[in-house]
């Protein structure tokens, strides 16, 4: 396994790349390679984000970038057991099950498997070699790197990831879940890219989760690159769980053409320093983007979310609710834009962020924005920042209900209206049950929680939600 | 033992006098029908009584079972066998009117050192105390009150009533903005939950309340203090002459 160690700053990582670039190059087209260059190009110029970019106010990544880290060139040389390391714990979930260990695709025949009626699911490193064409139409089309440094830096060095290709007329009506696991013993730096392509007239729905097995640094700078044809439909799930070691950066392009249908929902649940930027562009018209998002920070972790819808085209609609539960000492960050082109008549644009602060030390920033030159459209927009209501908690005190499970009724009524969107039942019922062990401090993932929670009374929430 | 005994309570809030020494006995079995005009501290001595903290007792006392309430925290006077029906039921939206009474039973039983229900047996009980207000909608998937009518509202305060069988309810107004049919449910609802070791507290603006749920006791409550107690004739005695009289015995 090829691999180097080091601080990542930016002459460090152009003389890394300039070290291991036959590796990196090892299955790229022309057209790649060039692209590489340029994003080389644009980095060096650009650099990391620092909190002088209007963007990046409120996210520090000093702290994520002071470590050394790992990064591999090749794959772990040892086959992976996943079923050793990973059992998704969602029950009765039928999905095609796919796998990422350490910014690596996992398989165990083949690395990218093309069904009979011409979907191609599987390994990035495998697409681009094997399928340049529809690589070149649209990698790096969708994700503007110019303007984005961390975007640049992911597209010099990507290597693997998940590539989807769903042809015209094609529904898949299995749920596709790709699971994103970083386990190691070592710091490690991750870039993995992500590419899926939706004919005209197909579905797909894609469940993305984000785990940590190991509690070791780790630093994840995703970019997913989405095109969504005429008439097709996108239902995408994200869940983030990290430990508090991870800082998570993931930058999503959505394109959309007439009539196409996009639903994302990012539910982070835990992590380190997270931050979601989803970028829509509305370009046909009729198309429909609706963008949601959870969050449940607590102890020092911080969750920045960053939307930008783009309304190109008339009669475009876009519907964007986010909603925070902060404690401690966390924060969050909301930041969402609505751009309306003065030929998008008839737009509809709504946009929601709802936070609830459990402390006085917990943090949230909410700016809410639009940015309107048509003249016939509707639009609104509105941002929330409070406590719980403490009418409510007296009406639910006066019936006996301790000041504990309480707050967590209205915590959990507060949170659930997001997990309400999604589609998939036995997905939502799980994610539900996930809320109510987040809220009690139970959630498996981070050992952390259980040092947080000694500090706490004995939790009494003993509702068995899917009996009742 | 009554079970309620209110000695020379005075309460203000935010500076400002609310009940200026009131005096006040309960006993198990009996009814009392609290009247009187607008803002004259009716709702204050409910809230009081519940556990509302944005109150704050000067002087006196309030005994419940012989032992002091006032500063016992809100869910445990309910655990006690305290309950409020509210004037202006919250409406929460998102929380449903069964997982908020599945809590709130379980930690009554587990106050009584009772395991909790089952969720079969908790909604058997959900359905036989919803029969006695004659709640027909379904209720187990609403949340709480939100998009309630007014009448569905007060209804689903005798509800939740009935589900904790409370030893002292304070009922605030439950009658106001009821037609005389959502009147007759909720009063029925009361009369059946009446028992020789329970009390209420009835709080009302008008007699008609009256005529179904009669009471051992009607007082009229003026400017902080009771000016006036009696049977029940007294509150026909209201209806007819309205406060004027009284106030002007006052006065003399």
């Amino acid at each position: 396994m090829k691999s180097a160690t080091l601080v990542p700053e930016k002459e460090l990582l152009a003389g890394l790349f300039e070290k291991f670039k036959s590796d990196i190059c090892v299955n790229d087209s022309a057209y790649v390679s060039g692209l590489r260059q340029k994003a080389l190009k644009a980095f060096s110029d650009r650099g990391f984000p620092t909190q002088t970019i209007e963007e990046w106010r409120s996210t520090s990544l000093i702290d994520s970038l002071t470590p050394e880290y790992n990064f591999y060139f090749s794959p772990c040389e040892e086959k992976v057991d996943i079923e050793k390391i990973f059992r998704c714990e969602i029950h009765n979930f039928e999905t095609l099950l796919f796998t990422q260990v350490n910014g690596w695709y996992v398989y165990k025949q083949s690395p990218l498997t093309e069904l009979p009626n011409g979907v191609i699911v599987g390994s990035m490193a495998t697409a681009i070699k094997t399928h340049p064409e529809l690589i070149s139409k649209h990698y790096g089309k969708i994700a503007d790197f110019e303007k984005n440094g961390l975007t640049a830096l992911n597209t010099v060095f990507a290597q693997d990831g998940i590539f989807i290709y769903v042809p015209e007329n094609i529904s898949i009506e299995k749920p596709i879940q790709m699971v994103n696991i970083v386990n190691t013993d070592e710091n490690l730096f991750i870039q993995p890219r992500n590419l899926i392509i939706l004919g005209k007239n197909s579905k797909l729905t894609l469940v993305y989760c984000d785990d940590s097995i190991k509690h070791k640094k780790s630093f994840i700078n995703s970019c997913s690159e989405v095109y969504i044809d005429e008439n097709a439909s996108l239902d995408f799930y994200k869940l983030q769980n990290k430990d508090s070691l991870s800082t998570v950066i993931t930058n999503s392009f959505y394109h959309q053409e007439k009539n196409s249908r996009l639903n994302t929902n990012t539910l982070t649940f835990n992590g380190g320093v997270i931050r979601n930027e989803t970028r829509v562009s509305l370009k046909g018209s009729g198309s429909d983007a609706k963008v949601y998002g959870l969050y449940l920070m607590d102890r020092e972790q911080h969750v920045d979310n960053q939307i930008y819808i783009d309304h190109i085209a008339p009669e475009t609609s876009s519907y964007e609710q986010f909603k925070g539960i902060i404690d401690d000492n966390a924060s969050a960050v909301f930041n969402g834009h609505i751009h309306v082109c003065r030929d998008a008549q008839k737009t509809e644009a709504y946009q929601s962020n709802k936070n609830i602060l459990l402390t006085d030390t917990a943090h949230v920033s909410s700016m809410p924005f639009l940015e309107i030159y048509a003249d016939d459209v509707k639009c609104s927009h509105g941002a929330t920042v409070g406590q719980l209501d403490p009418e409510a908690l007296f009406y639910l005190k006066s019936r006996g209900i301790c000041d504990r499970n309480a707050r967590m009724l209205l915590m959990y009524a507060f949170a659930t209206e997001i997990a309400n969107k999604i589609t998939i039942e036995v997905l939502r019922e799980r994610i539900e049950g996930m809320i109510v062990k987040r809220l009690k401090g139970e959630l498996s993932i981070c050992d952390q929680c259980v040092l947080h929670c000694k500090e706490k009374d004995a939790i009494n929430f003993e509702i068995d939600m899917s009996k009742i | 033992m009554p079970l309620l005994e209110i000695k020379d309570l005075r309460v203000s809030i935010n500076n400002k006098k609310i009940i200026k020494g009131l005096n006040l006995t309960v006993n198990e079995g009996e009814v009392h029908a609290i009247m009187g005009p607008n803002g004259t501290g009716k709702s204050t001595l409910a809230s009081v009584i519940a556990g509302r903290e944005v109150f704050t007792v000067t002087e006196g006392q309030v005994l419940y079972k012989g032992k002091d309430l006032l500063g016992i925290p809100v869910e445990t006077r309910s655990r006690e066998g305290i309950f409020l029906g509210f004037q202006y039921p919250i409406e929460i939206p998102g929380v449903s009117m069964t997982n908020f009474m599945k809590t709130a039973v379980d930690e009554h039983r587990k106050y009584k050192g009772l395991p909790s229900l089952s969720a079969v047996d908790f909604l058997k009980l959900m359905e036989e105390k919803k029969k006695m207000v004659e709640i027909q909608s379904n209720l187990t998937n609403r949340s709480v009150n939100e998009g309630f009518s007014g009448g569905e509202k007060k209804r689903n305060e005798i509800f939740q009533m009935a589900m904790l069988e409370p030893t002292l309810a304070i009922l605030d107004e439950t009658d106001s903005g009821l037609d005389i049919d959502a009147l007759k449910i909720v009063a029925n609802g009361v009369n059946k939950l009446r028992r020789p070791d329970n009390a209420f507290i009835v709080i009302t603006h008008y007699q008609r309340l009256l005529d179904y749920i009669i009471p051992d006791f009607v007082h009229v409550l003026f400017e902080g203090r009771i000016v006036k107690s009696g049977g029940k004739e007294l509150a026909l005695e209201l209806e007819a002459k309205g406060y004027d009289w009284i106030k002007q015995e006052i006065e003399n």
